[in-house]
């Protein structure tokens, strides 16, 4: 495959220590890239992948160890401008473009070099020609104001971004959660380029929480935990099961989807939307899991939205709600960001325990003590600001936030993104739970795992509900076949 | 450090102080009294509009009320209009000044909401609509405020001046509904990120409605006691008020970004704004540098205060 030996690494990091007060993000890792490599990076929520990348693109400085970029050793003097120049690109978790610009002025912001006169139509042309290449029928236009585009197109803009090439080198591109947002065929679009770029010599970091993208992608897989690397092997030498269980916790079995009786007893649904052009009408009963599936950016979020607003009102705080949201573009639907962890979780349960109106801090207090044990938040004070914790943790907050309410029905919008899998399995078991004592949860997402888990589909494309499938019907074949028009079996 | 950048309204407070003590070197001590309670006075007309308008601002990006003057003048002129001097009718005058507030506050909102008027314009053009009406009651006529209402205005307690201790009992309700109640969880949570806040289940409507309605009300009962501590209400009476509700706002601390208000921030910057005028009238300078230097006055502490760390 590659001889690692003869050329120098792209990137070696070698006994690398940080903290963040107590917290150990990196406890001594050492770390190399050889060109023509995907790396896959995997671990838990805070196991310290983030705060690595942030490290090899010279966002943070280490306290302890040395990079060598290229073989050159800048232990002191490694920065951001010396990371790009030495063509480290990277796609974070968080998406980071500016929703104000069109897609060619952020390429813009990426490529320094793109100046002169003509520099639009050369970056409309470059990015473009990249999207052209990763995303086969995009459906993205140069001159679109980045804030018009799904979550998914954005991702790949900035994905394509990352890749493309004006003049500086791309020698290795770190996408961290690149596949957060992006339906399966895109993925695997993605995983194909990959591959192809590799091939040509160049190394990328590919870190995601779904394993099986790791093992189709990477040829090497790095397993970390707590701030250390805990397995370095072939990916041809792992399973997920072997995976999952190198990361630390065990992988849960399949449950059993439910035949809902409650449908079945003439009951009326709890949620219910008038069809409209729908070829099915939407209704949830009580005690259900209902999936809504398609491809991503299909008006699956927009009627999760509308379903929420339509339960709770603009003006007056409901005594009985009706309704909780997860939000999955958390940044935009989910966070206070100059507020605490504690404030952001118990924002919506607050007004339950209100008296004549003031807040009562004793119980909001014990709540959150509460939740940050069941749901294992990752930070020893629940006063820290909540975007001190990893993208991950914060998800968690906002489920707790959604599942301490007392509402019936829980509209959740894509909440797996950025989440590693130990939590998933928890949360799934949760849900299952909550479900059982008869709360109803409306549940959208990228991920066919978590689809078929539900115990009855919804199939989106264009806006509109194509499809139901229910019990043995919700297959992987059956989603993707109504999802992309042909008739579902 | 940190425990500093926790409080930020530390630095108005300061700055009075230094401007405070500035100004009674030069008249060497001997307007000590004097100087402390117009200071107090003047300055608590400002924190009770400022207060009003920290509350709207708290609300987020875009977020202000510019017909703060206007309520004013039109709560003062009607409600002495009303009372015409009579004892009798202070109540009645003060119930007829807050339903002025209640009616510019929900006046306001609708614009903003059911035409979509962005705040800015819509209580810029309320304030026109507000002012008309104050000119339309009042064709000139300078009322005297009843008796009791005049003197009470004008008069102290222990040597502090009436309304300033109005204006402290505003400013600590306003406190502690920010700090312990639900509805100031709830504008801090709007301010921050109103999307999220309709996504936790928060009544946005309800809440913005609520705070504009607030900061007109605490506009009238400003323009209530200004209209009778100067002896009658004119008609350019709430002018200064609109540059200063906000500047005592952002000089406290608050950000203009929305979500993080600073109730003790507006009295510090209420009084150093008072001080600063009166310590350059003690060296004698004429308008123009007056005006002048407060305008670099209020840019330096700003730049100092700024140090405060940004969170995205």
């Amino acid at each position: 495959m590659n001889d690692e030996s003869q050329l120098p690494a792209v990137i070696a990091v070698d006994g690398a220590r940080k903290s963040f007060g107590a917290v150990k993000a990196l406890d001594g890792v050492d770390f190399t890239v050889a060109p023509g490599q995907c790396i896959g990076l995997v671990g838990h929520n805070g196991a310290g992948k983030s705060t690595l990348v942030n490290v090899i693109n010279g966002g943070i400085t280490l306290d302890q160890g040395t990079i060598a970029l290229a073989g050159q050793n800048h232990s002191s003097g490694h920065s951001i401008a010396r990371a790009r120049s030495g063509g480290i690109r990277c796609v974070f978790q968080e998406l980071s473009l500016c929703p104000n610009l069109t897609v060619l002025e952020n390429v813009r912001i990426a490529h320094r070099t793109l100046t002169g006169f003509g520099w639009r139509t050369r970056a409309a042309k470059l990015i473009s020609a990249q999207l052209d290449t990763i995303f086969p029928g995009h459906g993205i236009s140069a001159g679109s104001v980045v804030g018009d585009l799904s979550i998914a197109q954005r991702q790949m803009v900035e994905i394509a971004t990352a890749f493309s090439r004006d003049s500086d080198p791309v020698a290795l591109v770190i996408l961290d959660e690149p596949t957060s947002s992006l339906d399966a065929s895109r993925a695997h679009q993605l995983i194909e380029y990959v591959k192809t770029f590799t091939a040509e010599g160049g190394a990328v970091i590919f870190i995601s929480h779904i394993l099986g993208e790791i093992l189709e992608a990477a040829h090497r897989v790095i397993v970390m935990r707590d701030g250390k690397v805990v397995g370095d092997r072939p990916a041809s030498e792992f399973t997920v099961p072997g995976l999952v269980q190198a990361m630390g916790s065990v992988a849960a079995k399949r449950q059993a989807r439910r035949e809902t009786d409650a449908r079945a007893s003439g009951e009326a649904p709890v949620v219910a939307r008038p069809q409209h052009t729908d070829a099915v009408a939407f209704r949830a009963f009580r005690g259900e899991l209902v999936g809504l599936a398609g491809l991503s950016g299909h008006g699956q979020t927009e009627t999760l939205v509308d379903l929420y607003k339509s339960l709770s009102s603009d003006w007056r705080a409901a005594r009985d709600p009706k309704a909780a949201f997860v939000a999955g573009d958390r940044l935009i639907d989910g966070i206070f960001p100059i507020w605490s962890i504690l404030r952001n979780m118990s924002i919506t349960v607050l007004a339950d325990w209100s008296r004549r109106g003031f807040v009562d801090v004793a119980r909001e207090i014990g709540f959150g003590g509460d939740w940050k044990q069941r749901i294992g938040i990752r930070s020893d004070d629940l006063e820290n600001p909540i975007l001190s914790l990893s993208g991950g943790n914060q998800q968690k907050a906002l489920f707790a936030r959604a599942l301490g309410s007392r509402a019936e029905v829980v509209l959740m919008d894509d909440p797996m993104r950025g989440v590693d899998i130990g939590t998933k399995q928890d949360v799934y078991a949760m849900l299952r739970q909550e479900a059982d004592k008869g709360r109803t949860f409306v549940w959208y997402s990228t991920e066919m795992d978590e689809v078929s888990v539900c115990d009855r589909v919804y199939v989106f494309r264009d806006g509109r509900i194509v499809a139901e499938l229910a019990g043995d019907a919700v297959s992987e074949d059956a989603i993707l076949a109504a999802s992309f028009g042909e008739r579902a079996a | 450090m940190t425990a500093l950048s926790r409080m930020p309204w530390i630095w108005s407070f300061l700055a009075a102080g230094i401007v405070w003590v500035i100004t009674l070197m030069f008249t060497g001590g001997a307007s000590i009294v004097g100087l402390t309670q117009a200071t107090l006075t003047f300055a608590a007309f400002s924190v009770i509009v400022g207060t009003g308008q920290m509350f709207v601002i708290t609300l987020g990006p875009g977020n202000i009320d510019l017909s703060i003057p206007a309520t004013m003048t039109l709560a003062g002129t009607v409600a002495l209009k009303l009372m015409g001097g009579d004892s009798g009718l202070i109540v009645p005058g003060f119930l007829v000044a807050i339903a002025i507030g209640l009616g510019v506050g929900v006046a306001n909102y609708a614009l903003i909401k059911l035409l979509r008027i962005p705040p800015i314009i819509a209580t810029l053009a309320m304030s026109f609509i507000i002012q008309s009406a104050a000119i339309w009651s009042n064709r000139g006529l300078r009322i005297r405020p009843p008796e009791i209402l005049g003197d009470f205005a004008i008069g102290s307690v222990l040597g502090v001046p009436n309304v300033a201790i109005l204006a402290l009992v505003v400013t600590v309700l306003a406190y502690v509904a920010l700090e312990k109640s639900l509805y100031g969880r709830w504008i801090l949570a709007i301010g921050q990120n109103i999307r999220a806040a309709r996504m936790a289940g928060i009544p946005v409507d309800g809440v913005r409605c609520g705070t504009y309605v607030l900061c007109a009300v605490l506009a009238s009962l400003g323009g209530y006691f200004l209209a009778s501590f100067s002896g009658g209400a004119a008609l350019n009476m709430g002018a200064e008020y609109l540059l200063m509700s906000i500047a005592v706002v952002v000089i406290g601390g608050t950000s203009v970004a929305g979500g993080d208000s600073n109730v003790p921030g507006i009295w510090g910057a209420s009084l150093f704004m008072f001080l600063v005028v009166s310590m350059l009238n003690t060296y004698g300078f004429d308008a123009g540098f007056r005006m002048i230097m407060t305008g670099l006055i209020i840019i330096g502490v700003i730049v100092t205060a700024g140090g405060r760390t940004v969170r995205f």
